[in-house]
């Protein structure tokens, strides 16, 4: 991990802070200025110690060479993870001018790395242990499941009732009713433990007034909402594949028991979405061999960065296993075989009727999905109106992008890296059109996250 | 649905607008065809809608291109070396305003060095990474300083990005003649056309150029239609003579001594007494020479000065204003006027064969020394006159030179400019050296870039004096910042040592020290970090 050709870009090293002030106080401390006796060793760890406003200098210690993330340690009371120390020194390895040179690791690093060790060994036997006790109780694992599915159909149930409502007396009225009675209704359906119920409930709430042509929205919505209540309430008659989608998507939760899958996965995309609780971390991965876009999760409580910190560019030799259901993109990491090394590979690509038309056959597989995971090529960022849109550069179809899409700041990242060429674009392919996540310039050059 | 990816026809066209309809209106009202009213409608329409939202999701295609942008033009440059590119786009991550202000710690102050990253990168002849241009152009949006060099790196592509979005509509404007290119300069007919035709920025900016290059041709193309300009447009365009100013420009400028607007005739006079040669020149000579005389009536010889008693008609034409500002004498004004414009060749001869450092050093009768020093130092500034400039500015290191002397610190700088680069630093090191640096930071700002060894020694000698004197550093700050932007990176290592907290003496300000070695330790990091940039950027 210590040669210059796998050290990490700039960008993949910001990519892991937690907020914009980390990501800035962190680029601060990539100089050699405040750090002394940094160095690093084959073995993917990174010390250094970093002077801060005491008299003792902080102790930061970064372990790269775990593919589920970098583990960081430091002797900073920052509650940020990674705090600026890590971030700092993981920037001064990568600018990769002598300041960390290869060395041995200083005892204090040494210990630390020792622990992590163990620990990853102890929880590798109770793990085994774990599973084992885990199905000891078969019988009560069933009846808690047995009582939590009533209380889902109660809650379906009653949703079917409230939507019923709804319709007899007309949409129109759902503008002056306002947001209050969606949330009301939202809390109804986390009582009955359907999450992915009531998320779907909150956004009926937003839709009234989302602008022109939300009638139509709404009616879409409840009709997703309505079809997803009958297929719980039916499940027993549906295929088993198409159970687990309804029951994925209800918000019950499962497990990753799909066959692992080893692959040379390349990290296509990381983004964070948050609320007011919990940071969602989804990272987009293509297998080469497999031919196939993944989508791996990963949660922190708010305002800190979840751990799994995949940089756009790296491929990771790794398994995955997928999540049931059918069409589910969803994969959990699983064993990896090597350091995450960045490559230069670059997934292939499609035009946009190809998009769509994937799209359209994945919708078979599962009617409530938004949008599928696509890579473009040869398209070209163009205005139209108000908007913009990514039109083949053979042809003379386009794609919208949605309306997200147009107000972030990745926007024109994308418009001058294509300067009206053609671009490799990989995104999100949905009915609301398309969100663009990475995009390749048409010669050579790395990846470019646009999110 | 947005927009643009269009449905297929679905077999009923209809069907979806009557499911809308009815699900607008509710059930009770109507029912979408083939759906009895009652108790089951709702659930029939909601059936009915979910088949048909599927079926118009799966069957969405592409819609129609819309007319694509006009390519960006091609970069011809280099593209950035990776390390560099990475460094840029760390130093665009900091941006004011995120992030807390307050103590600067010990980190380097990464966008006080774009000006510095953009000046060797353009130097260097660099294309810049086209995915970092939208932040390059929001920092150069932010801070009007950047600008030049901001859009002089980022090149044909910001021009482009620039049309599609109007925030950075600031970069059509910045690019000489608004974006459209000037003539070839051998292109008689459109200079002639743009000239008569062009907006006001674009006259001035061909003007400008045709200047640089031919002087003459300049004069001769302003003289076309320097009638029927207006009177700040004539002053504009006169101001841009001042470039390659020569004696054949004479005649013209004699001609707009008479103009009406009053602007336009103190330029002109002022041009006209940068040329020593002008008959302007020579008739203030006579003015100014019969003004001052040497006594040698007593002891040591002395300067004394005679004001004129009236402002005639024709020092008035040769561009003297009458009417002297409130609070000074009048008599003073026109003195202190004639001498500023007599070139000063007209005082060795008129003062005994005396050079400039005797004439200097000679005592002034009844306390017009201040006047007429200060008058020499306008003359010496505005004739571009390194003799008469060094006679003023004296020793360096000479007790007066410290005070509130004849000469401010701000017409020091202005004398300083006009001394070649190495004696300007070396008299600014003889200065640091003698006082300190309280008074050092307008001196240092004239100063060419990175500062020479003397001159950066001095500097560095200077605040370790202030430390040991035991004030805090940020009486220094200025010039602490100007020392981490100009200070030549190699002297990193001779800082080393200062960068260690010192032990607490009594007569120090309490914490003092590790403030210090703070300021320090950012110091020697912004150099590094220069040094870095710099080898990074292949210019080391």
């Amino acid at each position: 991990m210590t040669q210059q050709g796998v050290r990490w870009s700039a960008d993949q090293v910001l990519s892991l802070a937690p907020d914009a002030s980390s990501r800035k106080a962190g680029s601060k401390l990539g100089a050699a200025g405040p750090w002394s006796e940094a160095g690093s060793c084959g073995e993917g760890t990174v010390w250094g110690l970093c002077k801060g406003s005491g008299s003792k200098p902080y102790q930061t210690v970064v372990d790269i060479a775990d593919a589920s993330g970098p583990a960081y340690k430091c002797s900073c009371p920052s509650r940020k993870f990674p705090c600026k120390h890590a971030l700092g020194l993981l920037l001064l390895w990568a600018g990769g001018d002598g300041a960390v040179p290869q060395g041995q690791p200083p005892e204090w690093a040494e210990q630390w790395m020792e622990g992590r060790r163990k620990r990853a060994e102890d929880k590798r036997t109770a793990g085994a242990a774990g599973s084992s006790s885990g199905s000891a109780d078969p019988e009560a694992t069933r009846r808690r499941a047995e009582r939590r599915a009533e209380r889902i159909t109660a809650g379906a149930t009653e949703l079917e009732q409230r939507l019923a409502d709804l319709l007899r007396g007309g949409l129109a009225g759902a503008e002056q009713t306002g947001y209050g009675q969606w949330e009301e209704t939202a809390a109804r359906m986390v009582d009955a433990q359907a999450s992915g119920l009531a998320a779907r409930v909150r956004e009926l709430g937003a839709i009234p007034s989302s602008g022109p042509g939300w009638p139509v929205r709404l009616l879409e919505e409840c009709a997703l909402l309505h079809l997803l209540d009958r297929g719980w309430l039916h499940r027993e008659g549906l295929p088993d594949a198409l159970a687990a989608t309804v029951r994925s998507r209800i918000g019950l939760p499962a497990s990753a028991d799909g066959t692992p899958v080893r692959d040379r996965w390349l990290v296509l995309a990381q983004f964070d979405t948050a609320d007011s609780r919990l940071t969602t971390r989804r990272a987009w991965l293509y297998g080469a061999e497999t031919d196939r876009t993944v989508l791996l999760l990963s949660y922190g409580a708010a305002g800190r960065a979840p751990e799994l910190a995949l940089p756009v560019g790296l491929t990771l030799d790794a398994e995955v296993s997928a999540y049931p259901g059918a069409g589910q993109p969803r994969v959990a990491l699983g064993e990896q075989f090597t350091q995450p090394v960045p490559v230069p590979t670059r997934p292939p690509g499609m035009t946009t009727a190809q998009a769509t038309a994937r799209y359209g056959e994945a919708l078979r597989d599962d009617p409530w999905l938004d949008s599928v995971p696509v890579t473009l090529d040869r398209v070209v960022p163009t205005p139209d109106g108000d908007s913009w849109q990514l039109a083949d550069a053979d042809g003379d179809t386009a794609l919208p992008l949605t309306p997200a899409a147009r107000a972030r700041p990745g926007l024109w990242k994308l418009v001058s890296l294509s300067g009206g060429a053609p671009v490799k674009v990989f995104g999100e392919c949905g009915h609301q059109g398309f969100t663009p996540l990475t995009a390749w310039p048409e010669g050579a050059g790395e990846a470019v996250p646009l999110c | 649905m947005n927009g643009t990816p269009t449905p297929v026809d679905a077999p009923a066209p209809n069907a979806w607008e009557e499911l809308v309809t009815a699900a607008l209106l509710g059930t009770e009202r109507r029912t979408p065809p083939g759906c009895p009213p009652g108790p089951q409608a709702p659930a029939a329409l909601l059936d009915a809608a979910a088949v048909e939202t599927v079926r118009r999701r799966a069957g969405l295609r592409p819609g129609r291109a819309a007319a694509r942008p006009e390519p960006a033009a091609k970069d011809p440059r280099p593209p950035l070396p990776t390390a560099a590119a990475r460094r840029l786009a760390m130093l665009l991550t900091d941006r004011p305003g995120t992030g807390g202000g307050g103590r600067r710690g010990t980190a380097p102050d990464l966008m006080e060095l774009l000006p510095q990253w953009l000046a060797t990168a353009n130097a260097q002849g660099f294309a810049p990474p086209p995915e970092l241009l939208p932040a390059l152009l929001d920092a150069a949006r932010g801070r009007t300083d950047l600008r030049q060099a901001a859009l002089a790196f980022a090149g044909p592509r910001a021009v482009w990005l620039a049309r599609l979005n109007p925030d950075w509509r600031f970069a059509l404007r910045a690019t000489p003649g608004g974006g459209v290119a000037l003539p070839h300069l051998d292109d008689a007919d459109r200079i002639r056309r743009l000239w008569q035709e062009g907006l006001f920025a674009e006259r001035v900016a061909l003007l400008g150029a045709i200047r640089a290059r031919e002087p003459a041709a300049a004069r001769e193309l302003l003289a076309t239609t320097w009638a029927t300009e207006r009177a700040e447009d004539r002053l504009m365009f006169l101001d841009s003579l001042r470039t390659g100013l020569a004696p054949d420009d004479e005649p013209f400028l004699e001609q707009a001594l008479t103009d009406r607007s009053r602007n336009v005739r103190a330029t002109a006079a002022e041009l006209l007494s940068s040329l020593p040669s002008s008959a302007l020149a020579a008739r203030m000579a006579v003015r100014a020479g019969a003004c001052v005389a040497v006594d040698h009536t007593g002891s040591t010889p002395t300067l004394v000065v005679e004001a004129p008693h009236e402002c005639d008609a024709g020092m008035e034409g040769d561009g003297v204003v009458a009417k002297a500002p409130a609070g000074r004498g009048e008599r003073s004004w026109w003195f202190g006027q004639l001498v500023e414009a007599a070139p000063l060749a007209t005082w060795p001869a008129r003062l005994g064969r005396r050079t400039p450092q005797e004439i200097v050093a000679l005592p002034v009768a009844d306390d017009w020394q201040g006047e007429l020093h200060a008058a020499w130092c306008r003359a010496a500034v505005r004739q571009r006159n390194a003799a008469w400039a060094r006679a003023l500015l004296g020793a360096p290191g000479a007790p007066e030179a410290g005070g509130p002397g004849a000469v401010s610190l701000a017409e020091r700088s202005k004398l300083l400019a006009t001394l070649g680069g190495a004696e300007r630093a070396d008299w600014v090191a003889g200065f640091i050296s003698a006082h300190g640096l309280s008074e050092a930071f307008q001196l240092l700002g004239v100063c060419a870039l990175p500062w020479s060894e003397p001159l950066g020694r001095a500097v560095v000698d200077a605040l370790n004096i202030a430390r040991d004197a035991g004030s805090y550093p940020w009486s220094f700050s200025g010039v602490m910042g100007l020392a981490e932007r100009c200070l030549d990176p190699s002297e990193a290592r001779r800082l080393d040592g200062l960068m260690a907290v010192p032990d607490e003496t009594e007569d120090a300000s309490p914490g003092a020290g590790g403030y210090w070695a703070e300021a320090f330790q950012r110091l020697v990091s912004t150099l590094r970090l220069r040094a870095a940039m710099a080898e990074e950027l292949g210019a080391a």
